[in-house]
């Protein structure tokens, strides 16, 4: 699950990471009544601020969503340019992100820019600590032309992060040593809060040193482990639903595993892995995979149907394949299941079902004589072959 | 010979009075496999489906003395449940359980990795895996028995129902299997892809090894580098993800692609380059299997001796 800046900025704060004074606003009208107002932020003399679209996706400063701010006058303006337009971003895909909500902050004065991220590392099995000089640039770009400029060290759990693990990645950094006792409180309060929060990346970039020696972090990205999030109530309590697919959530309330692509033939099978391997198949074949759905182990009348209904929810799907390899749950349960959802959601796309494992025989007899349209499967491929035929066929 | 498991391995199931535990149970026995009981706590002293229940697994270890514990806890308590059973000795542990924290598996892997490094035989396998299986000897998983067949090809794979395509070919083909291993689709995980592969090397009825892999992280570039310079044994690969988009997650916690690395494409060259043989369809992973096997000079060259 991901938060946005201004709820990352709010923990930030209450785990002792300095970060620059803001609010969050979601019309230009109550930009101005602060303003006039003269609360918080707009009180003091800052001449200076930051008005940040708040959308789950990096990449905002080259998409045209941050504006600096020169005066207070001219912050109502940017919040207006910014609400209700669709940003896009190299992480949004091509439909971009609505804008709801805006951050407006205080200006700070930059004298260096840095770049620090902890994150659950896989390959270590620890918590690794990133960090870099080339503040403010994309980290894959720095890896990909500087290696050499990017510091990783992986945190042994059993200890903790230690002082000297703050000062080794201020060293690394350049800071002055007036600065090391900051910088590993701020590391060491960062560790805290991701293992607190149960987080999978904390990301500030820019982490800024101020032209008044003071480390204050300019932007927050945040990602939380979903496994975790019963132990979370605090951080599910953030959670946005705008900035989920609506298809994605109805999935997740019938306890279906569903993912939207952007292609036209649209999928359905037991296991994840499967599933990833069924869409690379009906890529083979000539098709476009529409999704990933993993429908889990049960596959019931019930879950079958919902499944359905959430695949024809996708206007470009032109046709579905149902790939399931009967395990545990027996292929003629669920051809009873995909026989009588076929009926009540009515298809209106081709559909071929691959069925295999136990009692795929009996379960392939019930789909053919069922009267339904559809095309039956043994094999993986040739099941593929058949919806990509089909969905041209029909064009 | 297999691998981990045979017919004498005996097993105890942790949650075994739950829905998941009591039903695999049940199922596992029926397969031939040595289950000596189970452990929910509050209910020792009782019987359930004809299985006597212990409080914790040190009293299980005590009576039965297994080899395995099989473990159905559901996620909140599935970390202690792995800690429990090592701490009483059980030497391998086969973790089913799906959705644990994935800082509950760090922290339990640190402590594994300590207990190992100060020479204690403990493995685990899992956690978010379908179990171990050596056909006709243990079935200890949730895994439909009927059909693997006894063979010469070992299994080793992050996924569950992607794993039985594959093994279903390889029975159909009557190439059969030694052992099958799912070592589970979580970031952070017990045995891996190379520990497997190093003990398939060494299990004399293996002739060949079927690697599943899937995007995200490199595992599976590790064991092919391994291959390369420690294994006799050819190497049939494949991983699942190819047209999966970078940044979401597939299912499985651990399929994901980041920052450029661990893409379908990428780790099939990394794999190729170590001489393992990737097949790009999963239709065809049994049959690659069984071209590989009749060819008379299948045996690669490790680089190293």
């Amino acid at each position: 699950m991901n938060i946005h800046e201004y709820q990352a900025k709010e923990l930030f704060r209450s785990y002792g990471v300095a970060v620059p004074s803001g609010v969050v606003v979601d019309s230009p009208e109550e930009a101005r009544r602060l303003i006039s107002e003269k609360s918080g932020i707009f009180s003091g003399s800052s001449a200076v601020y930051a008005v940040k679209a708040q959308i789950h996706a990096g990449g905002r400063g080259k998409a045209g969503g941050v504006k600096i701010a020169k005066s207070v006058s001219e912050i109502p303006g940017y919040v207006e340019a910014l609400l209700g337009k669709t940003l896009v971003t190299h992480q949004t895909g091509p439909e971009g992100r609505l804008v709801r909500k805006v951050w407006i902050e205080e200006g700070a004065q930059i004298a260096r820019e840095f770049y620090l991220s902890l994150v659950l590392d896989r390959s270590s099995r620890r918590i690794s600590i990133l960090a870099s000089t080339e503040g403010g640039m994309e980290i894959e770009e720095v890896s990909a032309a500087h290696p050499e400029k990017i510091l990783t060290l992986s945190v042994d759990p059993e200890m903790g992060c230690k002082s000297f693990v703050g000062r080794r990645v201020a060293s690394f950094l350049g800071l002055p040593i007036t600065l090391y006792g900051s910088f590993s409180t701020l590391l060491a309060n960062l560790y805290r809060f991701f293992l607190d929060t149960d987080c999978m990346m904390v990301e500030i970039n820019p982490l800024i040193q101020t032209g008044d020696g003071r480390l204050l972090a300019l932007d927050a990205k945040v990602s939380f482990d979903d496994n975790a999030l019963y132990r979370q109530e605090k951080i599910l309590a953030l959670r946005d639903l705008f900035e989920e697919n609506e298809l994605e959530i109805e999935a997740s309330k019938h306890r279906l595993n569903y993912v939207k692509l952007d292609g036209s033939i649209a999928c359905m099978v037991n296991g994840a892995g499967l599933a990833m391997a069924t869409m690379d198949v009906i890529a083979l074949a000539g098709g476009t995979p529409a999704n990933f759905l993993d429908v889990g182990g049960g596959a019931s009348k019930e879950t079958v149907e919902q499944a359905f209904r959430i695949l024809l929810g996708d206007p470009e799907v032109k046709g579905i394949f149902v790939n399931i390899f009967g395990g545990i749950v027996r292929c003629e349960r669920i051809a009873g299941g995909i026989i009588a959802a076929a009926k009540d959601v009515k298809l209106h796309v081709p559909l071929v079902v691959r069925l295999q494992g136990t009692n795929a025989k009996e379960g392939r007899e019930m789909l053919r004589e069922s009267g339904l349209d559809l095309q039956v499967a043994e094999e993986l491929f040739e099941g593929a072959q058949k919806i990509v035929q089909a969905v041209k066929g029909a064009k | 010979m297999s691998i981990l498991v045979d017919r004498s391995t005996r097993v105890i199931v942790q949650g075994i009075t739950g829905k998941e535990g009591s039903y695999h149970a049940t199922a596992c026995r029926e397969y031939g496999t040595r289950v000596l009981g189970g452990v929910t706590p509050g209910k020792g002293g009782t019987v359930h489906e004809g299985f006597p229940v212990w409080d914790s697994v040190r009293d299980a270890v005590d009576a039965v003395h297994p080899d395995v514990s099989l473990i159905f806890v559901p996620p909140a308590f599935a970390a202690d449940a792995i800690l429990e059973a090592a701490d009483a000795g059980v030497e391998l542990i086969v973790c089913i359980t799906e959705g644990i924290p994935v800082q509950d598996m760090m922290r339990v892997r640190r402590i594994l990795d300590i207990r190992h490094e100060e020479g204690e035989t403990v493995r685990l396998i899992g956690p978010n895996c379908p179990g171990i299986i050596t056909p006709d000897g243990a079935k200890i998983g949730i895994m439909p028995g009927y059909i693997h067949k006894r063979g010469k090809v070992g299994v080793v794979s992050r996924s569950g129902t992607l794993t039985y395509e594959a093994v279903w070919q390889l029975t159909q083909l009557g190439l059969g299997e030694s052992t099958c291993v799912g070592i589970g689709g979580d970031p952070v995980r017990g045995l891996n892809f190379l520990d497997v592969l190093a003990l398939f090397e060494k299990d004399p009825e293996t002739e060949a090894i079927v690697m599943i892999g899937e995007i995200g992280g490199d595992d599976e570039e590790r064991a092919a580098a391994f291959a390369r310079a420690h294994m006799t044994k050819p190497v049939i690969g494949f991983i699942a993800g190819l047209t999966a988009p970078p940044g979401r997650r597939m299912g499985h916690a651990g399929a994901i692609v980041s920052g450029g690395k661990g893409s379908a494409r990428d780790k099939m060259k990394a794999l190729e380059s170590y001489g393992i043989i990737v097949v790009d369809n999963p239709s065809i992973i049994g049959k690659t299997v069984a071209e590989t096997l009749s060819k008379g000079d299948y045996r690669r060259v490790p680089t190293c001796h």
